[in-house]
């Protein structure tokens, strides 16, 4: 179920190189998992701007967002008390797999923000993920220490080596041993690689552009080996098996 | 109390308001959101003969005040509607659909409309002459006066549902591709599709549509719909469905005043999908404020 209304941007500040976090205050009640995202109406732009949960609670949204065009721009000006119009709650998300004790949780740059969410709520179910985020270089980096405050291990690669292990996140998963499931948001090369390069099976949450968000137009379909799929309302989380690469 | 009903074709709505194909899927994403009987009535996705996936991803480019798509007519064949999802749309939709039909050949709008012609569900069949996502179909027929006439005629023959031609605004003279449906037997005529539109992603220096080319719609292309509405509407003497960048109640009733006798609503809904209940809602303010009491009234006025 999702739902339209109002939000009220509560805090808005940069965190890394075009990086920016926002916490919305409102009705959180449509959010079901994480790995969802909501439709940011941005006044002047004509369609919404999907961004990825990264965090929630009764009350607020956290979400992080790069700032890659005119819409996300006008996004990382807005000032505390600005009001939005949001849908939330949209998408499928993320599901604890059930019978992992192991579990990999990767991001790679603006595709860690819903991998937050993904660690904090196997911590919740009394699990010890092993976190890998992936950036190209040390100004990019974000939210190590959060992700280390839920308890987890964390590694940190950069492309350039200008931070942590250089390299890519699966320069880490190949060292690493034990691990039984991964959970996995990032660019399309890197979620191809963490599929190939791991034996265990996985959830991959993917990006297309999209139209409304919410299944109306079918503007971000694409084919999977168990039929077509909506990235907004099937997806963006698709299993490791089912996918078509 | 001001009187929103209009009738197409002998076919009473209760309001003029109508998502149009595309915009609207089988409605039941819509139904989430809320009741959809106060609709006039709505367009089911554009449907073929067989399953179609579509054109590849990215489909879907952003304007000032509109959008590009190119999804390509992805459905799941006339069998599958048939079959599921007029089934399902009964369960949430207690009045009768308008079935938008397309095709890549004589043949296969002729197979599509005399399957459709048997449900009861159907109230209009809505021939898509003019999807521009679709090459060697679609559009293709859209913009040539013999096609349009032939598939009018070779469809009406096999359906005795009202058949309404859909026009692409991607032609020369849409006057006379509107009098070819009228002359093929057309009950009526639905128009504008969306405009051929194109973006170029600065980033990338490619166009940002995998497919290059796409149907520009929403708010910016209104008065070049609105313009063709007008100069078709008064060149038929069947009724017209107006669409084209429709956004509010005010829209609905300048496109009225164009000529339309209903309202197509379709970018609109994708942007908010409340649309169509807000405009339902706010038109009998906007009439009160302009002095209309029945919507018949003006249609044409201008």
């Amino acid at each position: 179920m999702y739902k339209r209304d109002m939000y009220t941007v509560l805090e808005n500040k940069k965190i890394a190189k075009d990086v920016f976090l926002m916490v919305l205050e409102g009705d959180t009640k449509y959010i079901t998992a994480p790995g969802q995202f909501i439709n940011i109406l941005v006044e002047g732009f004509y369609l919404r701007r999907p961004i990825s949960i990264c965090d929630w609670d009764d009350k607020t949204i956290t979400i992080i967002y790069k700032v890659v065009g005119k819409g996300t721009e006008a996004m990382a000006e807005m000032l505390p008390g600005k009001k939005l119009d949001i849908l939330t709650g949209l998408g499928n998300g993320f599901t604890a797999q059930p019978g992992s004790e192991k579990p990999l949780v990767i991001g790679g740059g603006v595709g860690a923000p819903p991998m937050y969410g993904v660690a904090k709520h196997l911590v919740e179910k009394g699990l010890k993920p092993t976190v890998i985020l992936g950036f190209t270089s040390k100004d990019d980096v974000f939210y190590e220490e959060e992700f280390k405050a839920l308890g987890c291990e964390v590694y940190v690669t950069t492309n350039d080596g200008s931070y942590g292990t250089k390299g890519f996140v699966t320069d880490v998963i190949k060292n690493l041993e034990g691990y039984d499931y991964f959970y996995t948001c990032g660019p399309l090369p890197m979620l191809k690689a963490v599929a190939m390069g791991t034996e265990c099976s996985g959830q991959l949450s993917f990006e297309e552009r999209m139209g409304c968000g919410f299944g109306g137009c079918m503007g971000c379909s694409c084919k999977t080996l168990t039929g077509n799929k909506r990235i907004c309302t099937e997806g963006p989380v698709l299993l490791k098996e089912e996918i078509i690469w | 109390m001001v009187n929103t009903k209009v009738t197409l074709s002998g076919w009473e709505l209760d309001n003029p308001v109508i998502p149009a194909s595309g915009t609207f899927n089988f409605g039941k994403e819509f139904a989430d959101f809320y009741d959809i009987n106060m609709l006039g009535t709505f367009s089911f996705k554009g449907t073929t003969r067989e399953p179609r996936f579509g054109n590849p991803t990215p489909r879907i480019a952003e304007t000032p005040m509109g959008m590009i798509n190119s999804v390509g007519l992805q459905n799941p064949g006339i069998h599958a509607v048939i079959e599921h999802e007029l089934p399902e749309l009964k369960k949430i939709f207690n009045k009768k659909v308008i079935a938008n039909i397309s095709g890549y050949s004589v043949e296969e709008y002729v197979y599509c409309c005399q399957l459709i012609d048997k449900e009861e569900q159907v109230g209009i069949i809505e021939v898509n002459v003019s999807c521009p996502n679709v090459h060697g179909g679609g559009m293709a027929f859209g913009t040539d006066p013999k096609n349009v006439y032939e598939v009018t005629k070779a469809v009406k023959a096999v359906t005795t549902k009202p058949v309404y031609v859909k026009l692409s605004p991607n032609v020369t003279d849409i006057v006379e591709i509107a009098k070819a449906a009228e002359a093929g037997g057309a009950d009526g005529i639905s128009l504008i599709n969306t405009l051929l539109g194109m973006r170029i992603d600065l980033k990338t220096k490619k166009p940002v549509i995998a497919n290059k080319m796409g149907g520009f719609s929403g708010p910016a292309i209104f008065p070049v719909a609105l313009r063709m509405v007008y100069q078709v509407a008064h060149a038929v003497n069947i009724p017209v469905i107006g669409m084209g960048g429709v956004s509010s109640a005010e829209d609905v009733i300048e496109m009225m005043m164009a000529g339309a006798t209903a309202v197509q609503v379709g970018a609109a809904n994708l942007v908010n999908p409340y649309a169509c209940k807000e405009i339902i809602e706010d038109l009998p303010r906007v009439m009160e404020k302009y002095g209309i009491k029945d919507l018949n009234d003006i249609i044409g006025i201008a």
